[in-house]
């Protein structure tokens, strides 16, 4: 994939090779665009994994009549647009919509808060978009786990943390990094969310790619931008794949 | 005690996840264009999605492309993830990887790069080069799925498949695909979200003559969101409900 876009970069404009966009990439525009996205996609997916973990964990453990059901119900809101639903989310953050009016009514706050065009409403609809990538993965993974292990180190006299950290997380960790994989990548580049949600200081690198083709029509920059992510991506599976040397089991 | 609260927490998520689709639902029958107020009960914007032949067939476009897409790159997927697990063949490590490349890809990226295969191609933008991207991209989420279920299981179970003279075939249909159901379903399910739910790829791969949903939607997101888009994906979401509860019952009924 990369190799044809670094081709296409030139291919689609003007057939001559230049290093330019690659040294202006190291505009601290950039760099900060890319730091920011990079931490806010982080937070997003640590959110992810908080939420979803107890979430896959009481769904595997379901009786089996119910587990198809909870996982069902996991992926329907997904099937349909998830345009439409940062839309809605719209409707509960806004000044006088849902949530400032629920906080008002049961006391919490005696003004309404703001929290449309804000980073939090971004990392709220980027979570809410994303969960069911967490938990799908990690339903898969939980759902093998087999519960004599479990049993069987409580025996032993396992503390419930260390079964929970010596047991359970190592053999659902395939789950787990999968789960942070699907949800990392896509809340750096979902640019529609901060679009509608966010202020325009939450510019994700999504945002800034889309930019580059649509706005200023500079396919060339738009393209490098997108490499050099590709790259960041790159990097960050080649540290995940070393700091794991049993790495046949990940994934 | 430990019960409720598993219980609680479960309702709190859930209801996270459909509170937007329920506000999205009342809204629908809101009688007022703009306002995220409530102005009283009406039918109106569905009569209005009666009439819109046009959004009909985006939606229907999105559907066949979702159906087509999810199973073509089930069945692919599938294969390539027992073959990873099962087989040694020449360049297995490199295809191990760019499975992880094209996840790790963006979507803007994976658009891009496949725009520019169409045109060198000289392939004409619309329906066989959306299913094609869908396809594309769908693979990975699916191999992954199916992967992930794959590693652990023991291996001895196919050795004694083979001993017992099963062939590949056999052992594919008998042991692999009962044993990888529910992976298989959740990477079907998985792509259909993914194909339905892909704006940035359809953006680019899509001809003029052949739009879908999410991209409509787009278009109309930017030029303010109207309330027969909030009916249309009302209904949508009934249709999903309504064909994923058939299709559960049918599962059961199989195993049964």
């Amino acid at each position: 994939m990369t190799s044809i876009l670094v081709q296409g970069d030139n291919e689609l404009m003007r057939l001559q090779l230049t290093m330019d966009n690659y040294l202006h990439l190291f505009n601290s525009h950039y760099v900060r665009v890319f730091l920011r996205s990079f931490i806010l996609a982080g937070i997003c997916t640590f959110g992810c994994l908080v939420l979803a973990y107890p979430f896959s964990y009481c769904i595997a453990r379901l009786p089996e009549q119910y587990k198809g059901i909870g996982l069902l119900f996991v992926i329907i809101p997904f099937w349909t647009s998830s345009l439409i639903r940062s839309y809605a989310i719209v409707a509960i953050l806004k000044t006088h919509g849902i949530m400032n009016t629920f906080l008002m009514w049961a006391g919490i706050i005696c003004a309404p808060v703001q929290l449309m065009y804000t980073n939090t409403a971004t990392l709220i609809g980027l979570i809410y978009t994303l969960l069911p990538l967490m938990i799908l993965p990690l339903y898969v993974s939980i759902e093998k786990l087999d519960v004599q292990f479990i049993d069987a180190a409580r025996d032993l006299g396992a503390k419930k943390y260390q079964v929970f950290f010596n047991i359970i997380l190592p053999l659902t960790l395939p789950g787990v990094l999968a789960g942070c994989l699907l949800v990392f990548l896509p809340a750096m580049t979902l640019f529609y969310i901060p679009d509608l949600l966010g202020s325009a200081k939450t510019i994700l690198v999504g945002n800034i790619i889309q930019n580059q083709f649509l706005a200023a029509r500079d396919w060339p920059m738009g393209a490098t931008i997108s490499v050099a992510l590709t790259l960041l991506m790159g990097i960050i599976l080649f540290v995940y794949w070393r700091c794991y040397p049993s790495r046949q089991e990940l994934l | 005690m430990n019960q409720i609260g598993k219980l609680i927490y479960l309702i709190v998520i859930y209801l996270f996840l459909y509170a937007p689709i329920l506000v999205l639902i009342v809204y629908s029958f809101n009688n007022s264009s703009y306002s995220l107020l409530w102005k009283g009960f009406t039918f109106q914007w569905y009569e209005n999605l009666l009439k819109n032949t046009d959004l009909q067939i985006v939606a229907l476009h999105s559907l066949v492309v979702g159906i087509f897409s999810a199973t073509g790159a089930t069945m692919i997927g599938t294969i390539a993830a027992v073959s990873l697990y099962r087989y040694r063949f020449f360049g297995k490590k490199l295809l191990h990887g760019l499975i992880f490349v094209l996840i790790v890809s963006p979507d803007i990226v994976t658009g891009i790069s496949l725009l520019i295969l169409f045109s060198a191609v000289k392939i004409p933008l619309g329906f066989w080069t959306l299913l094609l991207s869908h396809i594309t991209f769908c693979i990975p989420f699916v191999t992954i799925t199916v992967y992930s279920r794959l590693v652990g299981h023991d291996r001895n179970l196919f050795e004694a498949a083979k001993d017992l003279g099963a062939t590949d075939g056999i052992i594919f249909s008998r042991i692999l695909v009962p044993l990888l159901w529910p992976a298989i379903v959740a990477g079907w399910l998985l792509s259909f979200t993914l194909s339905m739910d892909d704006v940035m790829i359809s953006f680019f791969v899509t001809g003029p003559e052949f739009d879908v949903l999410p991209l409509k939607i787009f278009s109309m997101v930017r030029a303010g969101v109207k309330p027969e888009v909030n009916a249309l994906c009302s209904v949508m979401f009934v249709i999903t409900l309504t064909m994923v509860i058939i299709y559960q019952f049918l599962v059961w009924k199989k195993q049964k």
